[in-house]
């Protein structure tokens, strides 16, 4: 056996398919850069069976695709997919509560004439509901194998690799789609289901009543903002331990630093330009895993979608649909890939205004930027007598104006350039399920290794050139200003200062203004960077959090928090932008307006609260 | 957008859209206008699981607008907007 055995895990939205395959192929999996929940392709070994890949598809109703991310299903499975091989299995997997409804594109796939297993999931769910189903009826009138599973427990995992292997060695394909429209091909479903169904259960009460909460349209949405700034809240007074450690680990090797290598390249090259730069992005980790456990939670759960009908209303006010509120959300860890899970959008105008507006939700990468700029200009002291701690408060206000001029961004484009018929909201609520710690596991660290990466690689890059050109050349001798002002570095940010002046830039912000286009935390570490050089010894123990607030005006500080509203500096979003557009007319349009808008509400910024503080 | 040709079985009959929540019923016929677009949409109907025979509760409306609602029917949970949900014909109890 030389060539390699490729199935694709196919079913509707919501049937489990994602547990499964996360049983099926455990930590093994590989996923392109950056997943949504189903978005990304994701392929893994059966099994630890390194001859065999499992691929899991986007779920489906249909063969009849009603959004890009179900044309990639339809695709793949009709070979046409570029780069992507015919399956040569398909492992159709259906909800064992929801037999009738998920039978329909089984019937469909059948038609395809591959051979086909059907994992009838979520086994367990199904007997506690008290539905009882035939397996083996099933599978004899479908004609294919039938395998019971549950995900979280592993059960049928096995049978399926043997099953599998046999169908292979008889390869057997299966048999023709008679049913020529939807209708005729659900009520054979229907029948299929009702032949095979011995009790139908007494139904998913919870969830229904979980729904007349959540769903309520005073006491959701309650739920629904409490839930928000509850996250908010939470990812800055849980990380303040971690982050704490982190911070102490640095001072430690940059005090180590100092105690073993003499002054010098070397010494300064490790502890201001490797230590100073990536420490001081690596530090927001620990926000950054609290926020995405907060948001894969919401997914697990089945809430998400919830958020969604809630939201559809408003968002239909500027012309979108509640469903373009989940890439939104997501968008609120990394834009990537909520752009990438705008795909689930079926209305090309809608996608494309949705993927102009997600870097406008505040992504995790502009935490180190505002917490930074707050815990140097905003008093740690909360709110009258309440438990709302003012620091946290300016950051709900950052995120409330991302999320506003979103939202005006999005009507204005909807009746300009992205002008198109009024859109439809057809959402399937899945059922409400205890958070899958697996589901959650998985996402955290794969959005982990991702962050430790782009810091180990682009912000450590950034940081090392930018090192380079603050270090020389050297002042000359005599020099009151810092060696910083005299570098190559300080010559570029003096040349900006005359564009970023009437913003309240000083050249130290331009400076770090430039590495900082290649990922906006990084106009953090290269502060860290600009000061550390510049500083005393003194300064770099504070930190630059103690550092800034001596250094910038409140003006300047606020005008850079607005700035960081909207500046789109991320090259990884710009890039996936070109790709998801097909073309650089969107990225370009995208990158564009945001610089005009951030500059002049850094602008407005600026003037307005100089004007009133004096 | 809707108008008010399109057929239904009986007078009795009323649309899931005009409904309010905690209406019940059972799902009669679900509506395939001549054009094109409207069959399609009655397909996205049926592949997200509406279906002739089926029972059904208006669980809840949208805060805003009191659009879109979300419908129990079958063994699951859908949210559609109230004029999509009028290419379903229902007999209420």
């Amino acid at each position: 056996m030389t060539s390699d055995i490729r199935i694709a895990l196919v079913g509707n939205p919501n049937c489990g398919k994602s547990a499964l395959f996360n049983a099926l192929t455990g930590l093994k999996q590989k996923v392109a850069n950056y997943p949504g929940a189903t978005v990304e392709r994701r392929t893994g070994p059966l099994l630890d069976n390194d001859t065999i890949e499992l691929i899991d598809l986007p779920g489906s109703y249909s063969l009849t695709p009603r959004s890009p991310d179900e044309e990639v299903t339809r695709n793949i499975l009709f070979g046409t997919q570029e780069n992507e091989a015919k399956p040569d299995v398909i492992l159709c997997v259906v909800d064992a509560t929801n037999l009738a409804q998920h039978l329909r594109f089984t019937l469909e796939l059948k038609s395809l004439g591959i051979p086909m297993i059907l994992a009838l999931n979520m086994s367990d769910l199904a007997a506690r509901e008290q539905i009882q189903i035939n397996a083996n009826k099933l599978a004899t009138k479908l004609g294919i194998p039938v395998i019971e599973t549950v995900a979280v427990r592993k059960k049928g995992l096995e049978a399926i690799k043997t099953n599998i292997q046999n169908i292979i060695a008889d390869n057997e394909g299966a048999t023709i789609d008679t049913w020529d429209s939807v209708a005729a091909r659900q009520k054979a479903a229907r029948q299929l289901a009702a032949d095979v169904t011995i009790s139908e259960g007494i139904g998913h009460k919870t969830s229904r009543t979980l729904d007349k909460i959540f769903l309520h349209p005073v006491l959701g949405l309650i739920i629904l903002f409490s839930l928000l700034f509850f996250m908010f809240q939470a990812v800055f007074s849980w990380s303040e331990v971690p982050m704490g450690l982190i911070e102490d680990g640095i001072i430690f090797l940059q005090g180590l630093i100092s105690a073993n290598l003499s002054e010098g390249f070397i010494a300064s090259f490790l502890s201001d330009g490797i230590l100073g730069g990536v420490g001081s992005v690596i530090v927001f980790l620990p926000q950054i895993i609290i926020l995405f456990a907060f948001t894969l939670t919401l997914e697990s759960t089945g809430y998400m979608s919830r958020a969604a009908f809630l939201m559809d209303k408003l968002m239909a006010s500027v012309g979108l649909n509640g469903r373009a509120f989940i890439p939104l959300l997501s968008s609120f860890a990394c834009a990537i890939p909520g752009i990438m899970a705008a795909r689930a959008i079926a209305n090309p105008k809608d996608r494309l205004t949705t993927i102009l507006i997600a870097p406008l939700m505040t992504c995790s990468a502009r935490i180190p930027v505002y917490t930074v700029i707050i815990g140097a200009f905003i008093p740690n002291t909360t709110v009258g007598n309440s438990f709302v701690g003012l620091q946290g408060l300016v950051m709900f206000g950052l995120y409330l104006m991302g999320i506003v001029s979103a939202l005006i961004i999005a009507a204005v484009l909807k009746r300009t350039i992205a002008k198109g018929k009024p859109t439809s909201f057809l959402l399937e609520l899945p059922k409400y399920q205890a958070p899958n710690f697996r589901f959650i596991m998985v996402g955290l660290i794969e959005r982990s290794r991702l962050f430790l990466r782009r810091a180990g690689t682009v912000i450590m890059g950034a940081t090392v050139i930018l090192w380079a050109l603050a270090s020389y050349p050297n002042a000359p001798t005599g020099s009151d200003k810092p060696d910083v002002y005299h570098s190559f570095a300080g010559m570029i940010g003096r040349a900006l200062e005359v564009i970023f002046a009437p913003i309240g830039f000083n050249w130290e912000i331009s400076i770090a203004l430039v590495p900082g286009m290649a990922a906006r935390e990084v106009a953090i570490s290269s502060l860290g960077t600009v000061y550390s050089l510049a500083g005393s010894e003194e300064a770099i123990e504070t930190g630059l959090i103690g550092m800034l607030n001596g250094l910038w005006s409140l003006p300047t500080a606020l005008a850079f928090l607005a700035w960081y509203i909207y500046a789109p500096q991320c090259l990884s979003t710009i890039a996936v932008t070109r790709r998801e557009t097909n073309g650089w007319k969107w990225p370009l349009f995208m990158t564009g307006y945001l610089f005009v808008v951030a500059y002049m509400a850094a602008f407005i910024t600026y003037q307005l609260s100089s004007a009133l503080i004096g | 957008m809707l108008k008010d040709n399109i057929p239904t079985n009986s007078d009795a009959n009323v649309r899931l859209g005009t409904l309010q929540p905690g209406a019940r019923g059972i799902i009669i016929e679900i509506v395939t206008a001549n054009e094109a677009d409207m069959v399609d949409e009655a397909d996205r109907l049926r592949e997200i699981g509406f279906a002739e025979g089926l029972d059904f509760e208006v669980m809840q409306q949208s805060p805003f607008g009191q659009d879109p609602i979300a419908v129990a029917v079958g063994g699951m949970t859908v949210a559609l907007r109230r004029r999509d949900a009028n290419l379903i014909i229902v007999e209420t109890l």
